[in-house]
C-alpha cells in the first residue's frame, strides 16, 4: 500500500547497511563509476573542446560526431559492449564515458568561444603566447560554462550509472535489478530514491562550483 | 630610426583588400595619426607593427629592423598596445591588468603591482582603484587603465586604436589633453588610429588621411594639410568649409578678435 514509506523503511533498515552489498558500499561504487566515467571523458573531451574553441577549427565535424554519439541509446551501447568485452564494470564504464563525452565537449568549446573576444585579442596583442591566452584568459573566462558541461555530464552519468548493475555487481542499480527479479518493489523504489538523492546532491555541489567559478562572481555589483 | 611602412599591402583571406601599396615613416618620439572613415584600413595598418596582422606585401620596420624577423610574442611585449575598447581582462583586478606585461616578462608580481599603482597615478587615476575589477570602472577610467597597461613595460613604441572612441566628448577631450601631456614627458613613438580628424590634428605630428582600401589621400603635418588639402576628399574630410575651420579676425577696440565662420568669437589674436 504505502510503497514510499516501505522504501524509506527499507533504506533505514540497519541490516541493509554495511558489508559487501550494503547501501554505503553501493553508494561508494556508484560514485566511483560516475567519477571514473566523467573523469575519463573529461580528459578526452575538455582538451579537444578547448582546442576547437580556441582555434575555431573542426567544430562542425566534432559537433556532428558528438551529436551522433548522443543519439546512441546507452542501454543498446551497453549491451553491445557487454557482448564484446564481457561481464564486468568495463563495459558500463565505457558506455558512460560515451554518454558524458558530448556534454563535456560542448561545455568546453562553448565556454572558450564565449570568452570576450576583445579581451582575448588584447591579451594576444600585449604579448601573451597562445598557451597563455588559453590558460590565463579563455579558460578562466569560460570556466563557468565549462563547469556547466561537467555538471550536465555528471547528472546524466550518475542517473545512468544505474545501468552498470545490468551486467556487473556495481552500484545502486543493483537494488533495482534484484528488486525487479524478486518483485521486492520497496527495494526497487529505495534504489531509485537513493540514485535520485545522490544525483540531486551532486548537482547542488556542481551548481555551487559553477557559481564560484563565474569570472566576475562577487566582484561586480549588479 | 622610428617606424617605417614600406609599400605594405593587406588582402584578407576572404578577398577583402584592406590596404594597398602604403608607404610612410615616422621618426622616433613622434606621433603618427592614421585617420579615415570606418573600414579604410587604419587598424589593419597599425596591427602590422606588432604583427597582429601580417602584411601580404611589403615590410614594416622598427628602427630599421624588419618586424617579420622578430619573434612575435617578444615583439608584442616590447610594444604598448591600447585596443579600441579597453580590452581589459574582466577577471583580473585593475592593478593586475596594468601589471600584465611585466609579469609575463618575469618581473615579480609584487614589484609589478607596486609599479602598476604608480602608473595609475601617472594616467590620472586614484591608485585605490587598483583593487577594483574593470567592470567597476567608467568607460573613461577603463581607457586610462588600458593606457597604463600599455606603458607598464616602458615600451618605445605605443599603438593606440581609437583609444578614446568609446567615451563621451568631454571625457575624450580630457583624455586627449592628458595624452598630449604624457607624450611631452615620455616621448614615445606612437601610431594612433582615429576616425576623428580633430583628434588626429591634436595628437599627431604626422597625419595620414586614408580612404577605403588603405589608399593615402594625403600625408603631412596638420598645418600642411590644413594649408593645402590635396583634393576635395581631403577638403571634405578635414571640414575646410566647416564654420569652426574658417576663422577670421575682427577689430574690436584695437584688438584682433578671432571669430569662426558663423561669427562666434573663439579667441584673441596675440
Ligand atoms: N580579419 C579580417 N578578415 C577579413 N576582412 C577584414 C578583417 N579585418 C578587417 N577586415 C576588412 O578590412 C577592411 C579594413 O578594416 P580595418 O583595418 O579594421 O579598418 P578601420 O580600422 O579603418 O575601420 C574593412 O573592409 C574590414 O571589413
Ligand atoms: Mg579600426
Amino acid at each position: 500500500m504505502n510503497l514510499f514509506g516501505e522504501a524509506l523503511r527499507w533504506i533505514g533498515d540497519g541490516s541493509h547497511w554495511g558489508g559487501p552489498g550494503g547501501i554505503d558500499t553501493r553508494i561508494v561504487q556508484h560514485l566511483w563509476v560516475t567519477f571514473a566515467a566523467v573523469g575519463i571523458a573529461a580528459v578526452l573531451a575538455i582538451p579537444l573542446g578547448v582546442l576547437i574553441g580556441h582555434t575555431g577549427r573542426g567544430r562542425l565535424v566534432v559537433v556532428a560526431l558528438a551529436g551522433a554519439v548522443r543519439a546512441v541509446p546507452t542501454l543498446g551501447l551497453l549491451t553491445l559492449l557487454g557482448l564484446a568485452i564481457g561481464i564486468g564494470v568495463e563495459a558500463p564504464l565505457l558506455a558512460l564515458v560515451a554518454l558524458a563525452f558530448p556534454s563535456l565537449l560542448a561545455g568546453a568549446y562553448a565556454g572558450i568561444e564565449a570568452a570576450d573576444p576583445g579581451a582575448v585579442d588584447a591579451a594576444r596583442a600585449v604579448g601573451m603566447s597562445e598557451w597563455q591566452v588559453v590558460t590565463r584568459v579563455e579558460v578562466p573566462l569560460g570556466a563557468s560554462v565549462l563547469i556547466g558541461g561537467i555538471r550536465a555530464a555528471t547528472l546524466q552519468v550518475v542517473a545512468t550509472a544505474t545501468l552498470a548493475a545490468y551486467i556487473s555487481d556495481t552500484g545502486l542499480g543493483r537494488y533495482l535489478f534484484s528488486g525487479l527479479k524478486s518483485r521486492d518493489y520497496a527495494q526497487m523504489l529505495a534504489g531509485a530514491l537513493l540514485v535520485a538523492a545522490l544525483a540531486l546532491l551532486l548537482d547542488l555541489l556542481m551548481a555551487a562550483l559553477q557559481r564560484a567559478s563565474s569570472p566576475t562572481q562577487g566582484k561586480v555589483p549588479s | 630610426m622610428g617606424i617605417e611602412f614600406r609599400d605594405v599591402g593587406k588582402t584578407y583571406p576572404d578577398g577583402t583588400v584592406a590596404v594597398t601599396g602604403f608607404s610612410c615613416s615616422i621618426p622616433s618620439h613622434r606621433t603618427l595619426a592614421l585617420v579615415g572613415t570606418s573600414g579604410s584600413g587604419k587598424t589593419t595598418l597599425m596591427r602590422m607593427v606588432n604583427r597582429m596582422v601580417e602584411p601580404t606585401t611589403g615590410t614594416v620596420l622598427i628602427d630599421d629592423r624588419d618586424v617579420h624577423e622578430l619573434e612575435k610574442v617578444a615583439l608584442r611585449r616590447s610594444i604598448g598596445y591600447v585596443p579600441q575598447a579597453g580590452g581589459l581582462l574582466p577577471h583580473r583586478r585593475v592593478v593586475d591588468n596594468v601589471a600584465t606585461v611585466p609579469v609575463l616578462t618575469g618581473t615579480t608580481r609584487r614589484a609589478a603591482r607596486t609599479a602598476a599603482l604608480q602608473l595609475l597615478e601617472l594616467v590620472g587615476l586614484d591608485p585605490a582603484l587598483g583593487k577594483r575589477y574593470p567592470a567597476q570602472l567608467s568607460g573613461g577610467q577603463q581607457q586610462r587603465v588600458a593606457v597604463a597597461r600599455a606603458l607598464a613595460a616602458d615600451p618605445n613604441v605605443l599603438l593606440m586604436d581609437e583609444p578614446f572612441g568609446a567615451v563621451d566628448p568631454i571625457v575624450r577631450r580630457d583624455l586627449q589633453d592628458q595624452l598630449v601631456q604624457l607624450q611631452a614627458e615620455l616621448g614615445k613613438t606612437i601610431v594612433l588610429v582615429t576616425h576623428d580628424i580633430d583628434e588626429a590634428f591634436k595628437l599627431g605630428d604626422q597625419v595620414v588621411i586614408l580612404r577605403t582600401g588603405g589608399i593615402v589621400a594625403q600625408t603631412g603635418t596638420p598645418q600642411e594639410i590644413l594649408a593645402a588639402p590635396a583634393d576635395d576628399f581631403v577638403r571634405d574630410f578635414v571640414g575646410i568649409g566647416r564654420a569652426e575651420r574658417s576663422l577670421q579676425t575682427v577689430d574690436v577696440d584695437g584688438r584682433n578678435i578671432v571669430v569662426d565662420g558663423s561669427g562666434r568669437p573663439v579667441g584673441v589674436l596675440t
